[in-house]
């Protein structure tokens, strides 16, 4: 910084740097037209073009130039800032310049690769490179600040992904928020029987988690529990969760669940959602038996202690009409409170993961499969509960009449690589659908018929585990379902009919079964969108949260301090949902190990002499950052919440705000530079 | 020693800029002691011939008021400039296009048409238009040309100093005469006035809430308006944030809200732009059709933000309508 005060009266002396990204920008833009041409604008001292900028020798070139040639000012046209800004400041810096006397020019992924003249592309750059050249004389040295990191983390969803990220942090010492929507943990994983590849009991790997969640010293698990608000920023999110009433204090619940058993409804009379409605629960219940945490819950919407139907506000009224022989069962422990409210609860957090996971496609929406209308048509994840041990017929296939199926369809593809539906592969599908084929023999005597369109299986163990199943006896059939219907000469039984095209005999096939599942794929859940927002996130446009870099960045987000684990980044199955778990608890506790974060200077400042305190930039900040000092009249903003989104800066009417890197004389030299005209 | 010597001028403008030199009251007769007037059409009889028999610089200052619309403005513009060494732009229209640079939302064959045929009061079967030579008796008058657009003295001439508003106060205009005499000029190109908004010394500051959101917008006549109480706190547009101060408030001592003609502070290029990006990210409503129910309240966007600033702003003028 030093070398810089003393170079303030100095003339401008700008370094120009054009990289061919070996053909990826040169291919499409003449770079030495480019560099001949930059070399004839005002103030630049040295214009080169060089095969890859961001290699050693194109930094060191940078650093020499620097030196040698007294430059005080560098410009690169090269890749995208995301990329390889940091890469160039910091050749700025070892070359002895503040690094912020540097500025990148895009010329590739907004040039070279959306262009396909080369004359016209060649001439952007250049008119880029002119804006840069203007812009960067009135560039002034800033200092990166250090701002110290809040240890703990917040971990939303408790799907197997938020287990293994809020295990692995919390036996690094971090202390974890866990908030989970449902009243227990496990997400759908907790929902299947066994698991591909290894075909081994899903709940007998999950429930010794669930469990080391709910019993460690350094989570707080807040189930029944939502995000409503994220202030802050990296290092220092501010988040308020709303737990919602349970109508059971969970600090005296035992999970003995006499509440249950004494409750005046004598039996369970309600669907039960956790069974998707296969199975029926009492208006107080345990979600499942491994449920985590093991406390019990009241449905208000069928207790009869309460009127029907929600309040505007989303609370209910107790109407104390019931006997509450729950109440009496639980006796001293007093844990059932019908009075009890949503409560939120404030929290500070440094670093928080994603893993909301995802929802299964709703396959009324491709309606030639019947779901819905014939009750002999499942879902995959409706069969994962019938096959359950501990499902609502306890492991026993039978349909809803009763009967053990003798013929089962099992329809891949369900909802996915289809243009009307959603186009993606939904990566699991093939692959539980050979498991459920399998289960399905090994539980009954049935055929087991499998409609593919490919068969995919990649990834470790997954091949074999096909070639395993597959020779067990049951039919592949290559060929996408076409209609699902009753069969016409057996109305009463409830028996289909599956028409497909068998592409590899190039036959329609018309296969009489008696029960038809559907592989249905995974989707973004449909309150991603809303989480988008709140956490200010991005999303693909399938709506599957962003990954800052699907090579390079894949767990982080575009807000910094964020990352994603699971399904709520795509599709994938259970090894890869652990996989980048870990990788985002590593992600965050590098940060959080480092102990600060560094923040961009680019915030900005309240000319306090200028300021009229008009306050019309007060409430507009949306990291709270500016305040209004009541003694001096002027509005104040504190640099370290400052995130540098320019809001302010925009709104103040009398131009009071300025922001580093982006002050209106920088703007407004690179857009005259960029409206100048050019040479023919 | 000789007194310095000062031009009066008038070009695009109501008029009323002349007022407040003459509404400097006996402080007149202390300026018209120090200097002598060279020109002054509304008050004394100077003719074209004595300016230009001048040398050149030997006026040391001009105060020029309204906006440069005619070509026989802009020549008056130039010579002026030639034999001044100071040209001072007085008054909004000078400054920044004033009322006048309203006109650049339409172009010189629509105000023609509409002033000389369709406008309600006229009555002209002949649909006769000003003509700049005719023959009449034997005499051939000539008449200055409307120019395209209307332009702030600068975009015409070089401007040493500006004197804001509509017209400027008595108190602006003695602080600019004072500094001029005494020979205490701020750097070249200074606007003569607080480079600070409005609110700053608005009576009313203290009652703007700091979370102000703007559910509806109202015109002054449509609300029956607390006298205390910030507009903007109750939904009148009050160009004061964005707004240069200077004026003493005095359109909101009397009760009404700020137009916005002293101009924006140093800082800002396009006043009206700010303004609207000031109100507009205040809006209550976050969706569009909610934001645009708000804005209805705001018939006139150009008339309301861009009052006196539009030929000097970045929009400047209806699209493909010739810059001269
Ligand atoms: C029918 C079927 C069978 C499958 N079988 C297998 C298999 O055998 N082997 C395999 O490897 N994979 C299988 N998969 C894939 C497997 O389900 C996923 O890989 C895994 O569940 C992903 O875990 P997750 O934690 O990312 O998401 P989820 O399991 O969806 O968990 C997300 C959790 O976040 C919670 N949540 C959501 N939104 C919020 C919010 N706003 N606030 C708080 N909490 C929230 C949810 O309630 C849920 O508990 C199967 C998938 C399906 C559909
Ligand atoms: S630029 Fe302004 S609005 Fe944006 S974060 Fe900084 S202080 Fe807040
Ligand atoms: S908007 Fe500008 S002038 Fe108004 S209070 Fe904020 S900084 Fe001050």
């Amino acid at each position: 910084m030093n070398i810089m005060e003393t170079r303030k009266n100095e003339p401008v002396r700008i370094g120009f740097y054009v990289c061919h990204c070996g053909v990826n920008i040169a291919h499409m833009v003449d770079v030495e037209a480019v560099a001949k041409y930059v070399a004839t604008l005002p103030n630049v001292v040295v214009s080169r073009n060089y095969k890859y900028m961001c290699s050693d020798p194109g930094q060191e070139m940078i650093q020499k130039d620097i030196r040698e040639q007294r430059l005080n000012r560098v410009v690169v046209a090269a890749c995208s800032p995301l990329l390889h800004e940091h890469t160039f400041r910091g050749a700025t810096e070892a070359g002895g310049l503040n690094p912020f006397y540097f500025q990148m020019v895009n010329i590739r992924e907004h040039n070279s690769w959306v262009h396909t003249d080369r004359l016209e592309a060649t001439r952007k750059a250049m008119a880029l490179a002119r804006a840069a050249i203007q812009r960067v004389p009135h560039h002034k040295p800033l200092e990166v600040k250090k701002v110290p990191i809040n240890p703990d983390v917040l971990i939303v969803g408790g799907g197997i992904a938020g287990i293994h990220a809020a295990i692995t942090m919390a036996n690094a010492g971090k202390k974890v928020y866990l908030v989970e929507k449902e009243p227990s943990i496990g997400g759908h994983m907790a929902m299947f029987d066994k698991t591909f590849p290894t075909l081994d009991c899903a709940m007998c790997v999950l429930s010794p988690k669930m469990a080391t969640v709910g019993s460690h010293p350094n989570i707080t698990l807040w189930t029944y529990s939502e995000v409503v608000k994220v202030d802050g920023y990296v290092g220092n999110f501010k988040v308020t969760v709303r737990r919602k009433p349970r109508y059971i204090i969970e600090d005296l619940c035992t999970g003995c669940q006499e509440c249950v058993a004494n409750c005046v409804y004598k039996e369970p009379k309600f669907p039960d959602a956790f069974n998707l409605g296969l199975g029926k629960r009492k208006p107080v219940y345990m979600p499942f038996a491994q449920a985590i945490p093991s406390i019990a819950i009241i449905d208000p919407e069928v207790c009869l202690n309460f009127k029907r139907g929600k309040n505007p506000d989303g609370s209910y009224t107790v109407s104390d009409k019931c006997k509450k022989l729950c109440v009496v069962a639980c006796g001293d422990r007093k844990a059932i409170d019908f009075s009890q409210k949503a409560e939120d609860k404030e929290i500070t957090v440094g670093t928080i993961i994603m893993a909301t996971g995802f929802k299964t496609f709703d396959p009324r929406r491709t309606p030639y499969y019947g779901y819905g209308v014939y009750p002999n048509v499942y879902t995959a994840l409706e069969l994962e509960r019938v096959i359950n041990a501990s499902g609502p017929t306890e492991g026993h296939l039978v349909m809803r009449n009763g009967k053990e199926p003798k013929r089962v369809a099992i329809v891949h593809c369900v909802g996915s690589r289809d243009e009307n539906t959603n186009r993606w592969c939904s990566r699991v599908c093939c692959l539980y659908s050979l498991k459920l084929a399998h289960l399905i023999l090994e539980h009954t005597d049935a055929e087991v018929y499998n409609f593919y369109i490919d068969m995919r299986t990649p990834g470790k163990s997954m091949e074999e585990f096909y070639n395993r199943v597959a020779e067990e006896g049951m039919h592949l059939v290559r060929g996408r379902v076409a209609d699902v219907y009753p069969d016409p000469n057996d109305t009463a039984s409830g028996r289909l009919i599956v028409q497909a095209e068998d592409t590899l005999t190039n036959r329609i096939l018309k296969i009489p079964v008696d029960m038809v599942v559907l592989s249905v794929g995974l989707e973004p859940r449909p309150e991603a969108e809303d989480l988008r927002r709140l956490f200010n996130l991005s999303c693909s446009s399938e709506g599957w949260f962003l990954e800052r870099h699907p090579k390079l960045a894949p767990v982080s987000t575009f807000t910094d301090g964020i990352f994603l684990a699971g399904c709520c980044q795509g599709p994938k199955d259970i090894p890869d949902s652990v996989a980048q778990a870990g990788a985002a608890a590593a992600e965050a506790f590098s940060l959080i190990d480092k102990g600060y974060v560094e923040q961009e200077p680019n915030t900005a400042f309240v000319l306090a002499e200028e300021c009229s305190g008009c306050k019309s930039c007060i409430p507009l900040c949306p990291y709270t950052a500016i305040s209004f000092n009541e003694e001096t009249k002027k509005a104040f903003i504190n640099e370290a919440l400052c995130k540098g989104c320019g809001t302010c800066v925009a709104a103040c009417p009398s131009g009071s705000i300025v922001q580093n890197l982006f002050e209106d004389q920088e703007i407004f030299s690179e857009i005259d530079g960029v409206l100048a005209p050019l040479p023919q | 020693m000789s007194k310095p010597k000062v031009a009066f001028y008038w070009c695009a403008s109501c008029g009323g800029c002349e007022e407040t030199v003459v509404d400097l009251a006996e402080d007149i007769l202390g300026v018209v002691e120090k200097v002598d007037i060279v020109l002054w059409p509304v008050a004394m009889d100077f003719k074209y011939k004595d300016v230009e028999a001048m040398p050149d610089k030997s006026i040391l200052a001009t105060l020029l008021n309204g906006a440069i619309r005619s070509t026989e403005q802009e020549e008056m513009a130039r010579l002026l400039r030639r034999k001044s060494q100071y040209m001072i732009a007085y008054g909004a229209c000078a400054h920044l296009g004033g009322i006048p640079g309203l006109a650049n939302q339409f172009t010189r064959e629509h105000i023609l048409k509409f002033n000389y045929e369709d406008g309600p009061s006229m009555a002209n079967d002949k649909k006769t238009r000003p003509q700049l030579v005719t023959e009449d008796n034997g005499r051939t008058p000539r008449l200055p040309a409307l120019t395209n657009v209307v332009r702030s003295l600068d975009q015409v001439v070089e401007v040493d100093y500006y004197v804001p508003g509509c017209p400027p106060t008595p108190k602006i205009t003695r602080a600019a005469v004072t500094a001029l005499l005494e020979n205490r000029l701020p750097p070249k190109g200074s606007v003569i006035a607080p480079d600070i908004a409005l609110c700053d010394e608005c009576p009313r500051k203290a009652t703007k809430p700091a979370n102000i959101s703007f559910r509806e917008f109202k015109r002054p006549h449509q609300a029956l308006m607390d006298p205390q109480k910030c507009f903007l706190a109750q939904g009148v547009v009050c160009m004061g944030p964005s707004t240069r101060s200077g004026c003493e408030a005095a359109c909101i001592s009397g009760g009404m809200p700020c137009t916005g003609c002293f101009g924006p502070t140093s800082r800002v290029r396009d006043q009206g732009l700010k303004i609207m990006s000031s109100l507009c990210s205040n809006i209550e409503p976050k969706d569009e059709q909610g934001i645009s129910a708000v804005i209805q309240g705001i018939p006139d966007p150009i008339g309301t933000f861009y009052r006196y600033g539009l030929a000097k702003s970045l929009l400047r003028r209806k699209v493909n309508l010739p810059t001269d």
